[in-house]
Parts: structure tokens; sequence; C-alpha cells
């Protein structure tokens, strides 16, 4: 069984059927290119598998595990559609960055949150056990956890920042990890929500068309980050125009139309050899506005 | 003379700062509710809020200080409200009406991408709400609310329509023994006032200029 399986996804808005029936599956480490023209549903499948929207009916299975299952209403609950969006990752095509914060702080404070969560449940743990313990030993109790406290927050603290300054170096923003989002250029805010993305450590990063919002000159940058992640081994999908990018970076590449997959293969299948005619003729399309 | 007549200006302009600070202590948080009201999901409860609003804001605060106070005694016959306590409460009413759209058009103003981004790393609605959204509507909704509250310090003088010692009514009542100098002397009391949140606002403005939105 593959990595990501994705078993016949749906979804309808109103009367207007947008994904009709999306299977297709990605082995862990491999690039998943999508193509096809705008308006066939490719921004909805990646809202899908980071369930901002929710299919109305398919499955969806992560290493093994099926995380969704559209015909099981009650286990979607807010919380746990929460927990199931730890596994993905979003690059929007306009970036998103939280404008109030320095990119520091925007890679860390999801991670923060998290991390303030499972303090405040040890903390709770703690003082059950201490309500439990004997009277004469609760004093004792009381400074014990309270060491072990300070040091989870510090080891957290020390754990993110590190993650933080790690990630900045692999999209070349180190020197602005201080800056404010407007202070950047359109290159550098996508590569702060790529790290941002990433600090999370999704098991699938998806982007959706990221280079689309940038000057042409600024593409570049930002398709070398993602280049560059493939050789760390992240498992990736990347809903893209840049056919370039997708012939030379993707293991596999997808191309939907009109809400279905009409081909499906390795880039050299797809781009060298189109079985489908509405491939071709997208393909010709892409390479025409091209020059 | 002048410094008598200063000091019980000053005693009218505590009544009218005492308004103006129990306006804003009820009607700031009241107007967060009433927009969350007004942009609810249940379409009942959002229509009910709508109406009000449009009532509140479609009618004069005048009338409505007239309602509060002489309403339950005509229509119920029960005994009248403080006078202050009447005059606070068609305030509160009034201004939270007016802060909750300023809040709506804040909240509304914010893009569907901050909230997905924050969905997507995998906060709660209400994480979203205070780390994400709230700043940035502070500081869309900062010059509109300074309007709004600098309207208040002068709408507070309507309330000597049921006999409120503020500093206009203590002002006019000097009227009556020959003095009309007074009457105008209340303006520096006001322009002092203004003054600082001017000031206070401006101050807010400026702290809030270190990011755009
Ligand atoms: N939230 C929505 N409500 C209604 N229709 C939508 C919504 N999101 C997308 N659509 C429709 O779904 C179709 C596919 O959109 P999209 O997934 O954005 O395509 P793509 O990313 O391939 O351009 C479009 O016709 C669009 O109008
Ligand atoms: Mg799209």
């Amino acid at each position: 069984m593959a990595f990501l399986e994705v078993k016949d996804y749906r979804k309808k808005f109103g009367e207007n059927e947008v994904l009709k029936g999306i299977s297709f599956s990605l082995e862990k480490g491999e690039v998943l290119a999508i193509i096809g023209s705008s308006g066939g549903g490719k921004t909805t499948l990646l809202r899908c598998l980071n369930f901002l929207e929710i299919p109305d009916e398919g499955t969806l299975t992560l290493n093994g595990e099926t995380l969704f299952d559209a015909s099981e209403k009650k286990q979607n609950t807010e919380s746990q559609i929460r927990e199931k969006r730890l596994h993905f990752g979003l690059v929007f095509q306009q970036f998103n960055l939280f404008p109030q914060y320095t990119v520091f702080r925007n890679i860390t404070l999801a991670q923060a949150l998290l991390a303030g969560q499972a303090f405040a449940q040890k903390k709770r743990e703690f003082a059950a056990a201490r309500r439990a313990a004997p009277k004469e030993k609760r004093r004792a109790l009381k400074a014990e956890h309270r060491r072990i406290l300070a040091e989870i927050r510090e080891n957290q603290k020390r754990g993110i920042a590190e993650k933080t300054d790690a990630l900045l170096e692999r999209v070349g923003l180190a020197d602005k990890k201080n800056a404010y989002p407007y202070e950047l250029s359109g290159g550098q805010q996508q590569r702060v929500a790529i790290a941002r993305a990433l600090a999370l450590s999704p098991d699938i990063l998806c982007f959706d068309e990221p280079t689309s919002a940038l000057d042409p000159e600024l593409t570049g940058e930002v398709l070398k980050v993602i280049k560059g992640l493939k050789s760390s081994d992240s498992t990736m999908i990347v809903v893209t125009h840049e056919m370039e990018f997708a012939k030379n970076v993707a293991d596999r590449v997808i191309f939907i139309a009109d809400g279905r997959i009409e081909e499906e293969g390795t880039p050299a299948e797809v781009f060298g050899d189109p079985k489908s005619e509405k491939t071709a003729a997208f393909l010709r399309k892409s390479l025409e506005e091209l020059f | 003379m002048f410094w008598q007549i200063s000091l019980e200006l000053l005693q009218g302009f505590g009544v009218t700062c005492l308004i103006f600070a129990a306006t804003l202590l009820f009607a700031l948080p009241l107007g967060l509710v009433l927009s969350f009201g007004s942009m609810s999901r249940f379409k009942p409860l959002k229509y009910v809020v709508k109406v009000f609003v449009w009532i509140i804001r479609g009618t004069p605060l005048m009338l409505q200080i007239l309602v509060v106070y002489y309403g339950p005694a005509l229509i119920f016959h029960w005994g009248f409200l403080d006078r202050i306590v009447a005059v606070v409460v068609a305030f509160v009413i009034n201004y939270a009406c007016y802060f909750s759209e300023i809040y709506r058009g804040g909240i509304e103003s914010i893009s569907k991408g901050q909230y997905e981004a924050g969905q997507v790393l995998g906060m709660t609605r209400s994480q979203i709400f205070f780390r994400v959204v709230l700043l940035q509507v502070v500081k869309r909704i900062v010059p509109p609310m300074s309007n709004e509250v600098i309207t208040l310090v002068k709408d507070t003088s309507l309330a000597r329509i049921i006999v409120v010692e503020e500093i206009l009514k203590v002002a006019y009542d000097f009227t009556v023994t020959g003095l009309i100098w007074p009457l105008f002397y209340t303006a520096v009391y006001y322009l002092v006032f203004v003054g600082l949140l001017t000031l206070l606002f401006g101050w807010l403005e400026k702290k809030l200029q270190y990011f755009k939105v």
C-alpha cells in the first residue's frame, strides 16, 4: 500500500460538482506535480487534502491509517479535523503570512501554541499527581514539578528556536529573521511561508501555484527552494503552471481537467507522449504561452 | 468668582467623565458581542441583531434616553431608574451598536487567507482570532473608533434632557442668574479632554505602525 492513497474524492459546491472522483497514490519522498487549466479543481483538491474543505465522498489513507472516510461523519469534529490537518502542510498562492509578526514569529507561532498545549497538559497531570500524593509529600513534589516544568519550557523554547534557525538557513533567509513581511519581496515572503509550513514537519507538503503571484524574476528562487526540499526526502504535491519545473523535479505528474484525472504518469510519459487528446492540447497551449 | 465657577463646572465635568467612562466600559465589550451576533451563521440571531442595530442607529440618542428613563414608568408603571443610570444604559446601548458596526467592518476586512493559514497550521478558532486576526482588526479600527469616542465626549451633553447635572447643564443653570460666560467657558473643558484623547489615539496609531496589513 502506498504512503498516501486518495480514493474517489468528490466535492460539490451547490450543484457544481468540482471534483468528480479523484483517485491517486503517492510514495514517501515522491514529488507529485498537478497540472491543468484553471477551474479544473486543482485548488479544491489541495484544500480537501488539507481539510479546508470536507469532501462529500471518498477516503484518504496515510501511512496505512485511514485518516478520512466521508461515510463516517461522526469522526470529523472540529478538533479531530485539526489533528488530521497536521499531517499536511499547505503553501498558498498568496503567501498569507501574518503581517504583525516577524519572520521568526511567523514560523514559530503554531509550534509555540502546540508546545503550550503540551505544557499545560503536563502541568495538569502534575497537579493531579500532587493531589493524589500524601499530604506531607506534596511540598517536596511541588518543588520537583516546578523544576521539571521549567526544564520542559526551556527545552521547548530552545528546540523551536534551533529548528527555526535551521529552516531559515534552508530557505536562504537567515538574515531576515527579524524582518516583518511587508519588508520582504514576494519571493522572500513565499520562502518564509514554506519555512512556516515545514516547521510543523508535515508528512506531505502541498503547494498551490506557489509562484503564480510572483514577478517572473522571483519565481526562480522559490522553485529552487522547493527543488532543494526534494533532496531532503520531503513528500510533496505541487500544483503548478511551471511545466519545466514539473518536468525536471516531479516524480509523477497528474493532469486534471474538469474535476477528473485525465492523464497520469511519469514526466516523460505525460510530457513526451500524452495519451489523451485533452492533455496534448493543454501542453501545446502552455508551450505557446511560453513564446 | 471665576475659581468658584470653574470648580462648579469641574463637578459637572466629573459627571460628564463618569458617563463617558461607564459608556466605554460597557459598550466596548457589548459591541463585540453584537458584532458576532450580526455575523452569526444562525440566521434568526443575525437578523434580530441587524434590526436592533438599525433601530438604535436610526433614531436620535436623545429619544433613546427619554425612552429608557420614562418608558418603564409610563408603560409598566414601574419606578423611575436613577437618572444617571438611565443615561448610561441608553448610551451603552447606542454606542455598542455603533461600535459593533465598526468591529464588524474590521473583522470582515481581514482576508480569508489569514484564517486558512491559521487553520492549516493546526490552530483552534480562538487561537486564530486572538493570535492572528485581533491585532490586525485593532489596527484597522483605531481611526473610526477614535472618531466615535470623540463624538461620545460631546454627546454626553444630551444627558441634561433628563436633568443630569453634567457640565453643560451646570453652565446653563448659570444663565438663569444672568451669567452667560460659563456656558462658553465649558468649551475649554471639552477641548482639553478631546485634545488628550486625540493624543492617545495618535500614540496608539503610531504604536501599530510597525506592521502593515
Ligand atoms: N468555495 C467555493 N464555492 C463555490 N464554488 C467554488 C468554491 N471553490 C471553488 N469553486 C469552483 O470550483 C471550480 C474549480 O475551482 P478550483 O479548484 O479553484 O480550480 P483550479 O485551482 O484548478 O483553478 C471553479 O469553477 C470554482 O468556481
Ligand atoms: Mg487554483
